[in-house]
């Protein structure tokens, strides 16, 4: 394995992640993965790899990179001012790097998180048969943890015909995604949302919540109109999944996210649907949501068109 | 009419199998676990996690046959071996109680006016049903303490609590599995690792585990603590089945 990139800044918070480390919720542990499932398969496909290699998820403050290797590396997600030698590059293309070049971010402009998928794919060691980042179980990236200064990331040298080829691919503007201060997600309601009084299951798809500043890869935590239960007593710990929406006794609900905890004992009022999380990932602290109620037909299907609109890009990017 | 489905988002359903949590709940739902691991006959089943009461099953909507379809798969793989007896593991895990491993051992006790030995003794005389996992990596969630040792939890949390502490909170006994912050009362630590991302199964304990706790020495935990950094302790664990326990269930209910 080689060195592609060492890290100068690391910034703000920048981990490694693949698609998660699925299989071993059954032991507590939790599967990781992107917060923004969807630019995380955009910025692969358009470094001409497959949707689930591992790239850097970078969070509001970019990290400084030094490129070891010509490669290509795509961007897609928040645009947090990149530049490449001091010349501005844009977001959602490939761009072919070389040796020697350094990548830095600036301010961050619109969206939270952005996703740097290098050609090849970080090569890192699989842990539990994954890359994933997982700082509280300190699993996956390198060592556990976040990036770090001096930290080197490996991956696959190619060669510069096939690099080439691979690189000044754009996304087209139809497909890219627009990170606005306000956002409406859909919810499939859980039956625990008996827990609420009516009022309060009726105020939390009436309502605006704004994102606090407690909010991170496992949670994010709301503010708004509390929500009260109708009864007394706790829910039996059971099984929760990424973007369910529990309830703790205060009423202000928390979203939970990628590096969540696999069970919860608080209870949930609903589960925002796999399509709409890019959505939530991409909020920052001060922004707000609001809740639409949906059916978990509409939600396969969004699922469905999504794995379409994937599978056309990925043959359209290999074909040029 | 349990068990009753229930959706969790778009790519998990649960399963709910009775209102309160027993042993034979658990049983109900180890039995549907551990057929619905067959993953020729449910290819779109990615994981499963068992709760107290439920068991909520992950599935990849891209490859499931339509909601209803499922449901009726779930259905019938819950009736299926109701009859056979399990087979259950029980692991006995060393605990040095006391002292520094153990800093609220003496609160616990005076708690009940006992002595430190007592409740050592009542900690240990007891065998413990793994209910689920959960909270972090390998962490259980036990059932079966004995309700004369139950202890509140710690008013002011701590910020740092050693893996393999042994807890009491409530009603509720524990190991963590990971350091992290915590307000569980401390009696004893473990020396012996459940969570190990080098080993292909990570977590030393899973649901429908019966786990046992023995008193041990200073002397047997430095030891042991050793032979785990190197990964050669082995924790004693016996196969047992539950036919003798299902005698010993219709026994409590003629009495």
């Amino acid at each position: 394995m080689t060195a592609l990139m060492k890290v100068i800044d690391p910034g703000l918070h920048t981990t490694i992640q693949d698609l998660g480390r699925h299989g071993y919720q059954e032991f507590g542990i939790g599967p990781s993965g992107p917060m923004d499932p969807w630019a995380f398969k955009l910025a692969n496909l358009l470094a001409g790899n497959n949707q689930k290699e591992a790239v850097l998820e970078i969070t509001m403050v970019g990290p400084t990179v030094l490129f070891m290797e010509n490669t290509v590396i795509s961007l897609a997600g928040a645009n947090l001012s990149p530049t490449i030698d001091g010349k501005k590059v844009m977001m959602w293309q490939s761009i072919y790097v070389k040796k020697g070049q350094e990548l830095r971010f600036g301010k961050p402009k619109h969206g939270a998180r952005s996703y740097l998928a290098i050609a090849g794919g970080i090569q890192t060691d699989k842990i539990l048969g994954s890359r994933a980042t997982n700082v509280r179980a300190v699993l996956g990236g390198v060592d556990g943890e976040a990036l770090n200064s001096r930290d080197e990331v490996p991956g696959i040298v190619l060669k510069d015909s096939i690099l080439k080829k691979r690189g000044g691919k754009h996304l087209s503007h139809s497909l890219r995604a627009y990170y606005r201060p306000h956002q409406i997600v859909r919810v499939i309601p859980d039956e625990q949302a008996a827990f609420f009084t009516q009022d309060s299951q009726e105020d939390f798809y009436n309502e605006t919540f704004k994102i606090t500043a407690q909010s991170d890869r496992m949670g994010y935590r709301l503010e708004g109109k509390g929500l009260e239960r109708k009864k007394d007593g706790e829910i039996l710990s059971d099984a929760v999944a990424f973007g369910s929406i529990q309830v703790p006794r205060g009423g202000a609900p928390i979203i939970l996210m990628a590096d969540r905890q696999t069970t919860g004992g608080y209870p949930k009022i609903g589960t925002i649907i796999s399509h709409d999380l890019w959505r939530v990932a991409q909020l920052l602290p001060g922004q707000t949501i609001t809740f639409e109620k949906t059916t978990l037909e509409e939600a396969h299907r969004c699922l469905e068109a999504e794995a379409n609109v994937c599978k056309v890009l990925e043959m359209a990017i290999k074909q040029r | 009419m349990y068990p009753s489905f229930s959706l969790v988002g778009d790519r998990a359903i649960r399963m709910t199998f009775a209102r309160e949590m027993s042993e034979q709940i658990n049983a109900d739902i180890r039995r549907t676990f551990h057929e619905l691991k067959n993953k020729e006959q449910y290819p779109y089943i990615e994981e499963m996690i068992p709760g107290y009461t439920t068991l909520t099953v992950f599935y990849d909507p891209l490859i499931v046959q339509g909601i209803n379809q499922m449901k009726t798969e779930l259905m019938k793989a819950q009736k299926t071996h109701k009859e056979e007896f399990l087979t259950y593991r029980k692991i006995t895990l060393p605990v040095l109680y006391g002292g520094d491993k153990g800093p609220d051992l003496s609160s616990v006790a005076d708690y009940h006016n006992l002595n430190e030995e007592e409740v050592i003794h009542r900690h240990t005389s007891r065998e413990y049903l793994v209910y689920m996992m959960g909270f972090a990596p390998g962490f259980p969630y036990l059932g079966g303490m004995d309700e004369g040792i139950a202890t509140p939890r710690l008013k002011n949390p701590r910020r740092k609590v050693e893996q393999g502490s042994v807890g009491i909170a409530g009603k509720q006994t524990g190991v963590y599995s990971l350091t992290s912050p915590g307000g569980w009362q401390i009696i004893g630590r473990t020396p012996v690792s459940l969570f190990n991302k080098d080993e292909e199964v990570p977590s030393l304990l899973r649901s429908g585990d019966r786990l046992t706790f023995q008193s041990i020495s200073q002397a047997e935990f430095d030891k042991i603590i050793h032979q785990d950094k190197k990964g050669i302790f082995e924790p004693r664990i016996e196969w047992k089945n539950d036919e003798g326990r299902k005698d010993d269930q219709d026994g409590e209910k003629k009495n």
